[in-house]
């Protein structure tokens, strides 16, 4: 008789779905359709109405969390607080403001049950994008001019070095393409009131932009990497639609990345190629994108492969995918009753 | 000139780089050249049997096969000859 799949419980975070969407639905379609494990989701949110709370057929139970803000001690309390009920085996977080925490947590969440597959918190700091020119320097990767600014003045100062269009972009999230001072201005007001300073201003490259969405198992191994490239941008420039491509200098440039970096965890590079065919890396997520169902769709479950590496379950690296393979992106509108928002406001869970 | 192996070539005419994700349609004429191409079938062989299937004029069928493979080149569907 065949040995029965082992039972899981995996917390998920990132089950929002605005025009920017959070990885987490996408990560628990990837996790429901693991071949080595089946699985209960434990959803964690941080807003009454991110989407997911309410797909019961894909998430068992919602719990809501702190925001980072609250600090590392109360998202621990919380976190043990459900761990009682719910004997979670592993977390995955996906959004970038809160993996300082989780990473910070590792150790105590391990002592309690919960494990992750995240990267160090060096890795962490240095692919930030305030560290992004530096890191590019360390690691032999091209990347685009970019500095960290505290005040608008300084848009001016850079004038003389840059040229426009220039991309005003805040420390977590939002990018804003500038092509007069004005506009940069503009941008540094928005961006920096919503997500504080600094600001960082990135020397525009012209060209087209691939994603890469990948797992490196700590040492320096590929274990998956998948290119991606836009087709439907929005205006956040946001992938609604993309297709899986086989472009071998963006799998050289990842496989470089994973061996020179030692990467442990999920990630997705940002890539934009210039006419003259050179890349650029413009960012690197250390999280799994939006996008990931592509990543699983052509053959490549990246989500299930980051549990049995949390795990310590012996994880082989994929070695294909299927190229021109799309996904096109949708909204589904749910019917909600009153009374599980009510729940979900009031308790916390649901 | 050769095209790439790589590049999805489908019976109706769409073409797929799978290197760059781009692709693009093309009509039966440009589809037979394609597929000729594909072959390493020589220029002049091309324009040969095209003149003849089409009964158009050769000059015709050169300018267009000329114009084609300028075009080939700019969406880099072609292999450089090195390679």
């Amino acid at each position: 008789m065949k040995n029965p799949k082992p039972q899981l419980t995996i917390a998920v975070t990132g089950l929002n779905a605005i025009d920017s969407p959070g990885p987490g639905v996408a990560v628990i379609r990837a996790l429901r359709e693991a071949e080595s494990f089946d699985c209960r989701i434990i959803g964690l949110a941080y807003e009454s109405l991110e989407p997911g709370i309410y797909m019961h057929d894909i998430v068992e139970k919602t719990y809501h969390i702190p925001y980072p803000t609250a600090g590392t001690e109360t998202l621990l309390n919380r976190l043990k607080f459900i761990q009682e009920k719910e004997k979670i085996d592993v977390v995955i977080p996906n959004f970038d403001a809160e993996l300082y925490s989780f990473i910070k947590l590792k150790t105590a969440l391990e002592q309690i049950g919960i494990r992750s597959f995240l990267p160090t918190m060096d890795q962490f700091e240095e692919r930030q994008k305030i560290n992004l020119p530096e890191f590019g320097k360390t690691y032999g990767i091209n990347v685009p001019k970019s500095k960290a600014i505290y005040t608008p003045a300084d848009i001016g100062k850079l004038e003389s070095d840059y040229n426009w269009p220039l991309v005003i972009k805040g420390k977590y999230y939002d990018a804003t393409l500038a092509y007069t001072r004005d506009q940069a201005v503009s941008a540094y007001h928005k961006i920096s009131a919503k997500w504080g300073l600094p600001i960082i201003v990135q020397q525009f490259v012209h060209g087209t932009e691939y994603n890469v969405a990948g797992l490196g198992d700590g040492a320096g191994n590929t274990i998956a990497a998948v290119p991606m490239r836009k087709q439907y941008i929005t205006d956040k420039g946001k992938a609604w639609g993309g297709i899986s491509i086989t472009d071998d200098k963006a799998l050289a440039l990842t496989k470089h990345f994973l061996e020179t970096t030692k990467w442990r965890g999920a990630f997705e590079l940002e890539l934009m190629k210039d006419k003259a065919g050179e890349y650029f890396l413009l960012e690197i997520n250390p999280r799994i994108p939006a996008w990931i169902y592509l990543a699983v769709g052509v053959g490549q479950n990246i989500p299930e492969a980051l549990t049995r590496l949390a795990l310590g379950m012996p994880t082989s690296p994929f070695t294909t995918y299927e190229a021109g393979k799309m996904f096109i992106r949708y909204a589904w509108d749910m019917i909600v009753n009153l009374s599980e928002f009510e729940q979900i406001s009031t308790t916390g869970e649901l | 000139m050769k095209i790439k192996n790589n590049i999805a070539i489908s019976e109706n005419g769409f073409v797929f780089n799978p290197a760059s994700g781009e692709s693009f349609t093309t009509n039966q004429v440009g589809l037979e050249m394609l597929n000729l191409l594909r072959k390493g079938t020589d220029k002049e062989i091309i324009i040969a049997d095209l003149t003849e299937k089409y009964d158009a004029d050769a000059g015709v069928i050169e300018r267009d096969f000329n114009d084609f493979s300028e075009m080939l080149k700019q969406y880099h569907i072609h292999q450089h000859e090195e390679s």
